[in-house]
């Protein structure tokens, strides 16, 4: 059942990916090469984001230069694709390596769901990849850079669950970085049917502290009474940068719910859309985020709503320990017609010091009638008073610290529901915890 | 039934009566329309300006045109006002008056029907009433001069105490601060300079009233408030204008000083008509222990774009913003608050309730900055709007920075409507479907409405039932 990839595809010549988009290999379809070339020509054409421009407020800007990026080399040896599986059981399983596909265990005899790297698929299933492919903007402000993604991406998995197909098990994505100056473009594509019922779980990690680009998409599609999860737990080398956009869209009674840790990175951008477009969809957004010095984490959100009767729920948590700095900036869009709506948005900055800086910008956009919206966002240190309740208790200074911290970012975890990929968090965070010092 | 009708319409008529009328134009004075360098000079020679001040308004022009509109961010009803088809300054060449019999005749049954006079008998320490570009009527009760308080308008404040007033000038906010502000900075006249000496309480509110008479006009007052050392003031203003078919443009600056201790609390009422353009810069700076307080109700004009601000400069300084807004049919109403902390200790509080009503739009936009190495500052901000019909439209965009976790920050915001379980309820008791939604809209601001002096919030109130008239059934 498992398949090790022994020759990995022929390596791009490594060039800058200002100059040119990686070179598609031949039998691809054809609707799928044209939308490359027209990226490419998205991507030249767009300026660069300016300072001025309320959608990069805050951000430092500069960080989003490619400059001296080149397409990632394939490694000189490829990582050990069994070293982060660490789910006890998954539905299948799938390891990257600088984009080059290290192993694939796919789920076999299991029917209604499809696992496979994005090439195989676009062979295989080319009209399904192309109703969903990136088909919504980037509203955003990244536009040109997931220009640049669509004009790249090849490595990625496409999940597909068909009509009331509800595998047990997540699927497990891992993708590995190496190498110095590497601009890689991860791409996840999450189609649940009817009734289906999936849940996926990928990790970014940086094999070294070499400095690495990310720029990835994850987009997941929920049709009527889906539930479709994703947790993406990030973990690059503290020199790299990424951009991560992602799309979720839910249909009629459909249930999507997407997590994002972020651990890694100098500067990470993240872009999160929801579109709630059926009648009883509801769709939850969670975060957290741990960054120390030198570290930005830039967040991203929409949740917007189409229709009658839907709920969305947002939740991100930043802890932030020493030079670190955070920008939040999120907005509820409730069109015209979206009638009895239910939208929240919360955002709570734990500052553990007195150098990081929290910015939060929530926002309301609302256009219909019989609304329930609201939002909150807070910025502040432990409250003294839990700390000295701990104390009083014989709880060392720092333990006391470390467990407030903890409850805090905890939170996020449980809303997520899983057990399994709950206790993956709390590893991630707890081995994050200790490389602060906290 | 039909009884009640007639009387809403009469209300509803009456509302509209209460500042649509105008009386004929008779200036000695008219810049023209357009802004030209001109322009400037025309109306520094009409008000004899000082050298500084002809050079300030100059370089002013220069700003006003080398910046952009700011549509990348606020509404593009912005590109809808036409610069060149304005006229930037009118005035009789009168002196202020100093006495209501001396005002001429048309002026002052403006005022009178506005209820000004009157209301200066009644509860104010000094009033001010501004016709389109000049004060036509300006008195503070004797008792205050003798204490050493100066109440005057802009050109007499810089021609006459320009040692008291040239110092901060410009200072809260520069000329280069917005298109606005520079705009204001180039074409000023009229306003209040208003200076309490160390340790007056002023006890009465000083007013003034703002109107405007003629067609394409745009007013540019220009407001400094410099309360000293432990002195305290309430200022109180108020605007209407005739409904034109054109657009007129109000474009203020109003600069706060707070100096150690001081207390100021700004008050506005503000009623333009549903043509004009409202964009205004007000800042205040709030030294060691002082306190500047914006009490800020909109419920007039076609685009209200205003943001009073603190920058809260000494230890202990508090800010306060406490904004209430309007929408009906046609008008945005994008108010907010900006809290720039700047010492340790310091503390601001916003509290903005938003009503919009039939397609009317309101927006909150708000900034709380609190910077590097400061201890123990401490920001609450609680915006709620209330959306009455289907097509009513409410936005929010704060934007919070905090640097440093010695501090505490908490921002709230909701969004519901007048719910149907308590109509029921009021109707079931006997009132009008009407009737139960000012109620309930009544209570929803009625917290807020209490923060303004005991006439004011009666006005208020009567204002607001009369812009929810028609708006259910």
């Amino acid at each position: 059942m498992s398949t090790l990839i022994e020759s990995p595809p022929a390596p791009a010549t490594p060039g800058s990916v200002l100059d040119q988009p990686a070179p598609a290999p031949e039998g691809l379809p054809e609707w799928f090469t044209a939308r490359r070339t027209a990226a490419w020509q998205r991507f030249q054409d767009l300026p660069l984001p300016e300072r001025t421009n309320e959608k990069w407020r805050f951000s430092r800007i500069k960080e989003a230069s490619l400059e001296g990026f080149t397409h990632a080399a394939e490694p000189a040896s490829l990582a050990d694709p069994h070293a982060e599986h660490v789910l006890d059981k998954a539905v299948a399983r799938l390891a990257f390596h600088n984009g080059h596909l290290v192993s694939a265990d796919l789920p076999e005899n299991q029917s209604g769901l499809t696992v496979m790297p994005l090439e195989q698929a676009l062979r295989e299933c080319p009209d399904l990849i192309e109703a969903h492919f990136m088909k919504s903007e980037t509203p955003l402000g990244s536009e040109k850079f997931a220009a640049l993604h669509e004009a790249n991406a090849l490595s990625g998995v496409f999940i597909h669950a068909a009509k009331g197909t509800a595998p047990e098990d997540p699927v497990e994505i891992v993708h590995y970085f190496s190498g110095c100056q590497g601009a890689h473009f991860p791409h996840t594509l999450v189609v649940g049917e009817d009734n289906a019922e999936v849940t996926v779980i990928e990790h970014f990690v940086s094999l070294d502290e070499e400095s690495a680009f990310v720029i990835g998409v994850s987009d997941l599609a929920a049709d009527g009474a889906a539930r479709v999860r994703h947790a993406m737990l990030q973990r690059l080398s503290t020199s790299s940068k990424a951009i991560l956009i992602n799309t979720t869209s839910a249909g009629r009674d459909a249930d999507a719910k997407s997590l994002l840790l972020n651990l890694g990175g100098a500067w990470v951008r993240t872009e999160s859309v929801s579109h709630v477009t059926g009648t009883g969809a509801n769709v939850n957004l969670l975060s957290a985020s741990i960054p120390g010095t030198g570290q930005e984490f830039d967040q991203r959100t929409y949740q917007i709503h189409k229709a009658q009767h839907t709920t969305s729920d947002l939740l991100y948590k930043n802890a932030l320990f020493d030079k670190a700095r955070t920008i939040f900036s999120g907005l509820i869009i409730v069109d015209d017609g979206a009638h009895h709506t239910d939208a929240y948005q919360t955002c709570r900055n734990l500052l553990m010091s007195d150098h990081g800086e929290a910015h939060s910008l929530p926002g309301l956009e609302i256009k219909a009638d019989q609304v329930k919206c609201s939002h909150g966002s807070t910025t502040a240190q432990i409250d003294p008073d839990t700390l000295l309740y701990l104390k009083a208790r014989g709880i060392h200074d720092k333990t006391a610290r470390k467990l407030i911290t903890y409850g805090f970012i905890e939170e996020v975890v449980e809303r997520f529901g899983h057990e399994a990929a709950g206790r993956l968090l709390d590893r991630f965070i707890e081995e994050k915890f200790k490389a602060l010092g906290a | 039934m039909s009884d009640e009708t007639t009387m809403v319409k009469q209300l509803a008529a009456e509302k509209d009566d209460i500042g649509n009328f105008q009386f004929p134009e008779r200036h000695k004075y008219d810049a023209g329309t357009g802004l030209t360098p001109a322009t400037i000079d025309y109306i520094c020679d009409v008000k004899q300006d000082a050298d500084w001040v002809r050079a300030f308004r100059h370089h002013a022009l220069g700003v006003f045109e080398s910046r952009p509109m700011p549509t990348h961010w606020a509404t593009r009803d912005l590109e809808n006002i036409d610069f060149s088809k304005i006229r930037y300054y009118l005035s009789d060449g009168e002196r202020p008056k100093r006495s209501w019999d001396e005002v001429p005749d048309d002026i002052k049954q403006t005022f009178e029907r506005l209820g000004i006079p009157e209301q200066e008998r009644k509860f104010l320490a000094g009033v001010e009433a501004q016709y389109d570009s000049e004060a036509a009527y300006s008195n503070v009760k004797e008792e205050l001069s003798k204490q050493g308080v100066i109440f005057v308008n802009s050109s007499e404040g810089l021609k006459e105490h320009a040692d008291i007033f040239r110092p901060w000038f410009g200072k809260v906010i520069p000329t280069a601060d917005n298109k606005f502000a520079a705009l204001n900075s180039a074409v000023f006249s009229g306003g209040s300079f208003i200076y309490v000496p160390p340790g007056v309480k002023v006890k009465h509110p000083l007013q003034a009233y703002f109107r405007i008479n003629s067609e394409n006009f745009g007013q540019f007052e220009r407001t400094l408030i410099i309360a000293d050392e432990g002195s305290e003031v309430t200022y109180m203003e108020g605007c209407t204008a005739p409904k034109f078919e054109t657009t007129t443009l109000h474009s203020a600056v109003v600069e706060l000083v707070a100096l150690k201790g001081a207390r100021i609390q700004y008050i506005t009422v503000q009623n333009w008509s549903s043509n004009v353009f409202n964009l205004v810069t007000k800042r205040g700076v709030a030294h060691e222990d002082a306190e500047v307080r914006w009490i800020d109700c909109n419920i007039g004009s076609r685009l209200t774009m205003k943001y009073p601000g603190v920058v809260m400069k000494g230890r202990r300084a508090r800010g306060e913003v406490i904004s209430i807004a309007l929408a009906n049919d046609g008008q945005h109403q994008d108010t907010g608050a900006k809290m720039i902390h700047a010492a340790d200790e310091t503390s601001s509080n916003v509290v903005s309730k938003s009503i919009s009503v039939g397609e009317g739009r309101s927006t909150y936009r708000g900034q709380v900055f609190i910077p590097k190495h400061l201890k123990g500052c401490k920001n609450n901000t609680e915006c709620d709007a209330l959306l009455i019909n289907s097509k009513s439209m409410t936005d929010t965009y704060p934007a919070i920075s905090v640097h440093g976790n010695r501090h505490a920050t908490q921002h709230e915001a909701s969004v519901s409507q007048v719910s149907e379980d308590q109509i029921f309820y009021m109707m079931q008791r006997g009132l009008s479907e009407a009737d139960a939604m000012s109620l309930s809209v009544n209570g929803f601001i009625n917290d807020l409405v209490r923060e303004f002096p005991m006439e004011y919030s009666a006005e208020l109130k009567r204002l607001i039932e009369l812009e929810m008239e028609g708006s259910v059934g």
